[in-house]
């Protein structure tokens, strides 16, 4: 049992597997972003190269500064996004697993990364990455409303089960939510909040690279930065397959089941990419009143279309 | 490789050929090469313009706070001999005088061709 559980965790859908197709995910949205450039891009290996050449580098600790904290956020960064990675896959994989109530635990266990990348960042003790983490903070207070609210509005259309598994065979019955009225509502508004979950770029003022040169990440280098890498390659794919169970159906992985989930995670990140192409970095106070009054309205008006079962 | 930009006293040309570079007809991402913002991610220190002695104490301190191993490129006529400010007043000599160097892309401004073919030699040393 319990190597099983560390099967799970650590190989597959954990730690390996997710890199992995963070990894891949990263190099298309690498891809997509030339070719919209009208460039050719990065070869198909590079995130992993990136990620060895980083383990392979010197890490340099702040002089003045928590080292102990500055070096255990990455890890419990890592350790948490691997976690809801595998909360997620798992009720896709074998259906009918997991616990009541893991919808919640997911969404506690994704906004882990982010909180250990501020306190990363606070304990080194750089000017820089304390105005990124006070930016990530702000952005946390206001994405998460709307998520929370977003995840309520799927527990009312799958008949008040907090479980993924009873949402994907709610799904599996009733047809996909993203069918439906509210359904595409909910479908824009988790686009946002992944794309401020992801700090990507219209909600990346946490560590804009021409202004406060990577914020919270200043500091990093080497084997840290390397497991920091990680983490959000597996938050690139944890978020858009989180995405796929709740509105898209879920994976289904036999047959041309494969190929489905593929091509729904596909269009996911495709939108993603095109996000982040084509907008500008939006100021601190916009992205604050976008979430909390244009947002958090929609997602309202979802759970109203959703109460009458459009 | 990750790229990070040590200007010195540049005249800007030879930045605005290695802004050439990143853009669609040249695309160094081909080669995985990207800028980033701060020393600490950086594998290569991209030294341009020539070194004058203000710019020599932050060049050090710059190298001192990057990982290693680092590989140094002097870029341009100014950051691999000095050029016309050789004999200046300020100049506080080459880059090689002050760090180590792995490479050399000279030129005024080096053509993002020369550039290349300088980036290849670094990848395949």
């Amino acid at each position: 049992m319990m190597i099983k559980d560390l099967f799970y965790f650590l190989i597959f859908p954990g730690m390996i597997f997710s890199v992995v197709m963070g990894g891949i995910l990263s190099w298309s949205d690498r891809k997509i972003t030339a070719r919209v450039q009208f460039r050719k891009g990065a070869p198909f290996l590079q995130p992993f190269f990136d990620i060895g050449k980083l383990f392979y580098k010197e890490t340099i600790l702040p002089e003045h500064g928590a080292r102990l904290t500055f070096l255990a956020a990455p890890v419990f960064a890592l350790f948490s996004a691997t976690l809801a990675n595998v909360f997620i896959l798992l009720p896709s994989i074998f259906p009918g697993s997991g616990f009541k109530g893991d919808l919640i635990v997911v969404f506690y266990l994704l906004t882990i990364p982010s909180l250990s990348y501020i306190i990363g960042s606070l304990a080194s003790g750089n000017p820089l990455a304390s105005v990124g983490a006070s930016r990530e903070i702000k952005l946390i207070m206001s994405y998460e409303l709307t998520f929370i609210l977003a995840l309520a509005c799927i527990v009312i259309k799958s008949g008040m089960s907090l479980s993924i598994s009873d949402i994907i065979a709610a799904q599996q019955e009733g047809g996909a939510f993203i069918g439906s009225v509210s359904g595409v509502v909910l479908f824009i508004v988790i686009l946002f909040v992944i794309q401020a979950k992801l700090a990507l770029v219209p909600f990346d003022m946490s560590e804009a690279e021409t202004e406060i040169a990577h914020g919270v990440f200043i500091e990093y280098s080497g084997s840290a930065y390397a497991i920091i890498k990680m983490a959000r390659y597996i938050m690139l794919f944890a978020l858009p397959s989180l995405m796929v169970t709740l509105l898209m159906g879920g994976f289904r992985l036999n047959g041309f089941g494969i190929l489905w989930s593929v091509l729904k995670l596909g269009l996911i990140l495709f939108l993603i990419t095109l996000l982040r192409n084509t907008n500008p970095r939006l100021r601190l106070d916009q992205a604050m009143r976008f979430f909390f009054i244009w947002m958090n309205l929609i997602v309202v008006i979802a759970i109203g279309f959703s109460i009458i079962k459009l | 490789m990750w790229v990070f930009h040590f200007a010195g006293a540049s005249c800007n040309n030879c930045d605005i050929e290695i802004l050439d570079c990143l853009t669609s007809r040249y695309d160094i991402e081909r080669f995985g090469m990207q800028l980033v913002g701060t020393v600490r991610h950086a594998d290569v220190l991209l030294v341009s313009g020539s070194i004058n002695r203000k710019c020599r104490d932050r060049l050090l301190k710059v190298y001192n706070q990057a990982p290693k191993p680092v590989l140094v490129v002097a870029f341009g006529a100014c950051g691999c001999t000095g050029g016309i400010f050789a004999e200046g007043n300020v100049f506080a000599g080459p880059v090689d005088t002050i760090i180590p160097v792995d490479a050399y892309i000279p030129g005024c401004p080096p053509k993002p061709e020369a550039i290349l073919a300088g980036i290849v030699k670094l990848l395949n040393k």
